[in-house]
This record gives structure tokens, sequence and C-alpha cells, in this order.
């Protein structure tokens, strides 16, 4: 039916959406804080996907009787702390040594990081895709409405909306957070009222790190099977929503994100599927011809 | 309470600093007076810890603070107001004071210097929740020094606090640096382009040249200098 059909392609496109939303917020936020666009940030969400596939897999093979929820939580805690653990590193040997060099350097080493990471999971893994299992539990009372709706899907969208939540508050209301936005707007100055800015740059990174692996997480098990590619196109499509909604701006993340989302959704079930990943580039285009910061981004992002 | 001795600074290869000896003591106030590029801002970073020296110590309250990061600088009571004001442009008068306070826990004490900055800007208070970005000129310097004063520092550094201000505010300006250091008994090293107004507020001044301390002396000497009045007061 026309009606079903329209909500079903809105509930896909919301979660897509979201998807690109957990993976932007670590673009926009390390983009805000230290003008740089970080390249491996898509490894890092194939990452975090990968170790929840070792963790689960494990949990399955040596000990069978653990209850589901259980290899869901060690499977995901595991994931963040992983891609946290690899995020943290990267600033700290990939981008510090860098910091006061000329952007570019920067944006290389983080070109390089993301072909070194890549690699790195294919010989350690395998070229091929390899399945991954359902670790969203399925709603029984999904089941009348399967065809509009799906548990995954669901998860995804309530996931996304408590962790933008959490970090709202996080960055309105806690010292970290009003570090990280002072941090964002004056270097210079946030160390001079006292901000140990390397320490706020790191937990910017860990927290990007952290919801990007949470995203990868939660789509490998909806998609049901990853590579070491998986992060390179998540990525470009999660970095395409941070530019539309202005880089640097964490509500423009996730506007750009549900927008990028919802077009594919609309984009592939109205029009034709095999143009969907052209749909965020013709949308990004459109954009920036009529408004090159973003729908919700700053003239002067160039400032600091 | 604030000692440098021999301090060398470099940007990459160029020698900022050229082995400069300053000493500031308990109460005073000192100004650093000097033309364009001689080196100021890069000892008030220095000091600050933003530019680490490459040779040569700082010592503040006893203390070698030459490796240290510059937030364990402030949290010793060392507080810079620097050179173009700095204001967070995307917080509100009340949030960048409240920046300023970043370090401390005494809650009532805070509440009470942000009362103290009211009453020395009032301008301040009725523009509580405009962003710091919109504020005129005068108003962000007086924003930033109120920002430092909520630091409850011990020493302030100040970056030329009058550049570019209309000559009433100007006045203001250095009155409130003299209240701040008799009122509080908070020791100043003052940065300034307008010798002829730092020499009067200050104790004592140095002159420097291309990186290096050429004159120390008593601010009235200074003013009586001839060589200083050719150079820095147009005279
Ligand atoms: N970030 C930097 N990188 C490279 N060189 C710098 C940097 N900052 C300052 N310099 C150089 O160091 C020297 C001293 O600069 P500094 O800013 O300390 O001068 P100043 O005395 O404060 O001048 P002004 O009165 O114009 O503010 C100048 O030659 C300047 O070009
Ligand atoms: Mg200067």
């Amino acid at each position: 039916m026309q009606l079903e059909y329209f909500i079903s392609l809105l509930l896909g496109g919301l979660a897509k959406g979201s998807i690109y939303a957990l993976i932007a917020l670590g673009y926009t936020m390390v983009y805000g804080i230290i003008q740089l666009i970080n390249f491996a940030h898509g490894e890092i969400y194939m990452i975090g996907a990968f170790t929840a596939l070792i963790f689960s897999t494990v949990i399955t093979y040596t000990m069978p009787d653990t209850a589901f929820l259980i290899n869901v939580g060690i499977s995901f805690t595991g994931a963040i702390i992983f891609a946290a653990a690899y995020g943290f590193t990267m600033e700290r040997i990939a981008y510090r040594p860098l910091r006061n060099a000329p952007r570019l350097s920067a944006l290389i080493s983080a070109i390089g990081m993301s072909i070194l990471l890549q690699n790195y999971v294919l010989l350690a893994q395998t070229p091929d895709f390899l399945p991954f299992p359902s670790l969203v539990p399925n709603f029984s009372f999904l089941e009348p409405i399967e065809y509009i709706v799906s548990s995954n899907q669901i998860v995804i969208i309530v996931t996304t909306i408590i962790v933008m939540i959490l970090l709202t508050l996080l960055i309105k209301f806690t010292r970290v957070g009003k570090a990280m936005r002072a941090t964002a707007q004056d270097k210079t100055m946030a160390q001079l009222i006292g901000i140990n800015v390397d320490k706020i740059i790191a937990i910017t990174f860990v927290i990007g790190s952290s919801t990007a692996a949470l995203g990868g997480v939660l789509i490998s098990s909806n998609i049901g099977q990853i590579n070491y590619y998986i992060g390179f196109i998540a990525g470009i499509k999660a970095f395409v929503a941070a530019v539309l909604g202005g880089i640097g701006s964490i509500p423009g993340a996730v506007l750009g994100s549900l927008i990028l989302g919802l077009t594919e959704s609309f984009g592939s079930g109205y029009i034709s599927s095999d143009y969907e990943d052209a749909f965020a580039f013709i949308f990004l285009v459109i954009i920036l011809i009529f408004k090159p910061e973003g729908i919700l981004g700053r003239k002067d992002n160039q400032k600091v | 309470m604030l000692k440098l001795e021999s301090v060398n600074t470099y940007y990459g290869n160029i020698h900022a600093l050229k082995g400069i000896d300053i000493e500031i003591n308990k109460g005073e106030i000192v100004t650093l007076i000097g033309a364009n590029g001689a080196g100021k801002s890069t000892t008030l970073m220095t000091i600050s810890g933003v530019v680490p020296p490459k040779t040569g110590t700082v010592t503040f309250k006893g203390e070698n603070i030459s490796s240290k990061n510059p937030d364990e600088i402030v949290q010793m009571g060392l507080v810079q107001v620097p050179e173009g004001r700095h204001i967070f442009p995307y917080l509100t008068v009340q949030e960048n004071l409240d920046m300023g306070a970043f370090l401390r826990k005494d809650k009532p004490a805070i509440k009470k210097d942000l009362e103290y900055v009211f009453e020395l800007f009032p301008r301040l208070s009725e523009r509580r929740k405009q962003t710091g970005g919109t504020l005129s000129g005068g108003e962000q310097q007086m924003l930033a020094i109120s920002r430092a004063i909520m630091a409850k520092p011990d020493l302030l550094l100040l970056d030329e606090p009058s550049l570019g201000l209309a000559p009433i505010i100007v006045m203001q300006i250095f009155e409130i640096i003299k209240k701040i250091n008799r009122e509080n008994n908070t020791t100043i090293f003052l940065v300034e382009q307008n010798a002829n107004m730092a020499l009067k507020v200050a104790h004592r001044g140095y002159v420097m040249e291309t990186g290096r301390i050429t004159i120390s002396d008593k601010s009235e000497n200074l003013l009586a200098n001839d060589s200083v009045r050719k150079a820095y007061l147009g005279m």
C-alpha cells in the first residue's frame, strides 16, 4: 500500500541517517576542535564492527551457553572500547605531532592512517566478506508490521536519539563539555584559562570513535556481513552529511545525516536504487552551491 | 614572585627572545615596553608556557615553571590577558566569565568575584546574555580583563590592554588596573605600546628591543630618560 510503503521508506531513511549521524559526529567534532578532516574516521567505524564480530564469535564458540544479551553487551562494549583506544592512539601518533604543522600535512597523515588501518585489517582478517551475527534482539511485538519497520531499525533510531541527548547534555552542562567548546573556539585562550587542550582533544577523539563504533556494530548487525572496506563508503557518506549540515556543528551533522539518509531512502524507493550512492553527492553539490558553509555551519569557521 | 633568567625562545629558526632577564616582586606593577615585533607578546607567552623557552628558566613562586603546561601554570595563580582579547565568540558574557574560573572550585568566592567584576564594569552586567563576539572592542577588553580576574590571579599578565581603544576607555582601563593591584594585591606585568600611560601606572619598567632587554629602571627615571622619550614617548 502507498502509505505503508512511504512509512517504511521514512523509517528506513531515518535509520540510515542515524547511522550516518553516529559516524558524522566524529568528523564534525574533530573538525570543530582541530580543523582536521580525519580521513581515517571511517576506519574506526570498521574496526569497531570487526571488534564486535571477534568478541561475539569468541563468546559463541567458547561459551555457547552465554545469554544473548550478555553476548551483545560484551560485543558492543568491546567494540566501543577498542575503537576508542584506536582513536586515542591515532590522535597521539598521527595528529598531535603535526598540530602546529601546515594543515595539509595533517590531512596527508590522516589519509595515510586510513590506508594503514584498512590494510592492517585486510592482512589480519581477510579480503572477503565475513558474516556478521545479529546483535540486536527481535521484538516480537513488531512481527505484525515487520514489512514496515524492523527491530533493527527501531534499535538504531532509539540508540541514536539517546546518544544525541547524552552528548548534548555533556557539551552544554559538564566541565569537559564547556572545555570542549572553549577549545573549539580559541585554543590559545583555552590554554590560558587553564584547560589542558591536549586532554580535551584526546577526549574528542575518544567520543567520536565510540559513537562511530556503535554505528558500525548496529549497521553491520543489520546488513549481516562486513569486510575491511566498509569504512570507506560509510565514512565518505558521513563526511558528506557533516559537510552538508555544516562541518564543525553537531546539530548540523545530525541534520545533514538525516537529510542524507532520507534522500537515499526515498530516492532509491521512488526513483531507482541504482543511483542510491549518487543522491548523496547530488545533494551535497546543490546545498554547497547555495550555502557553502553548510546548512547550520558558521561562515567564519575558518577564523580561529 | 616571578623571575626570568637568560630566557631564549624560538619560533622554528626565529630567535625571538635572546637571553632575557626580568624580575617582578609581589605587589608591584611592572611594565614592558618596546616597538612592534620586539618580543613582548612572546615574553608573556613564554611565561605562560604556551611557547616554552628553549633555554633559561622561568621561576614563579620559587618553582621552576619553564617546562610546565599552560594549565598547570594557571593553576599556580599566573594568568594572562593575551593581545587581541581572545574572547570566546560564541559564548555569552556570563559564560566567558565562568570560563575564567574554570580551575576554581570555591563557588561562594567565585560568586563574589563575579559581583566584583560587574561592579568594576557595570556594562558587562547589562550584557550578560550577549555573545562575546558581538561586543564592541572596548567591551571585549573589559570582558577579557574581567575573565582573568575570575581566575583569581596572584600575578596578572596584560598584553596591550589599551590597543585600539578610545582615550577615555584607555583611561578607565588603566584606572582599573591600578585598582585591581591596590584592592586585591594582584601583582601586574603590563605590556604596552602606550608607553606614556604604562609608565605612569607602573612602578618599574623594562624596555625591549629585538628580543633583548635594553633598559630596566624605575618608571620615573624611564619617563625622564632621553632615549626612551625619543623612541617610545614621541618627544
Ligand atoms: N607564531 C609565530 N611564528 C613565527 N614567528 C613569530 C610568531 N609570533 C611572533 N613571531 C615573531 O617573533 C617576533 C616577536 O613577536 P612578538 O609578537 O613577541 O612581538 P611584540 O613585541 O609583541 O610586537 P607587537 O607590539 O607588534 O605586538 C616577531 O619578529 C614576530 O614576527
Ligand atoms: Mg605583541
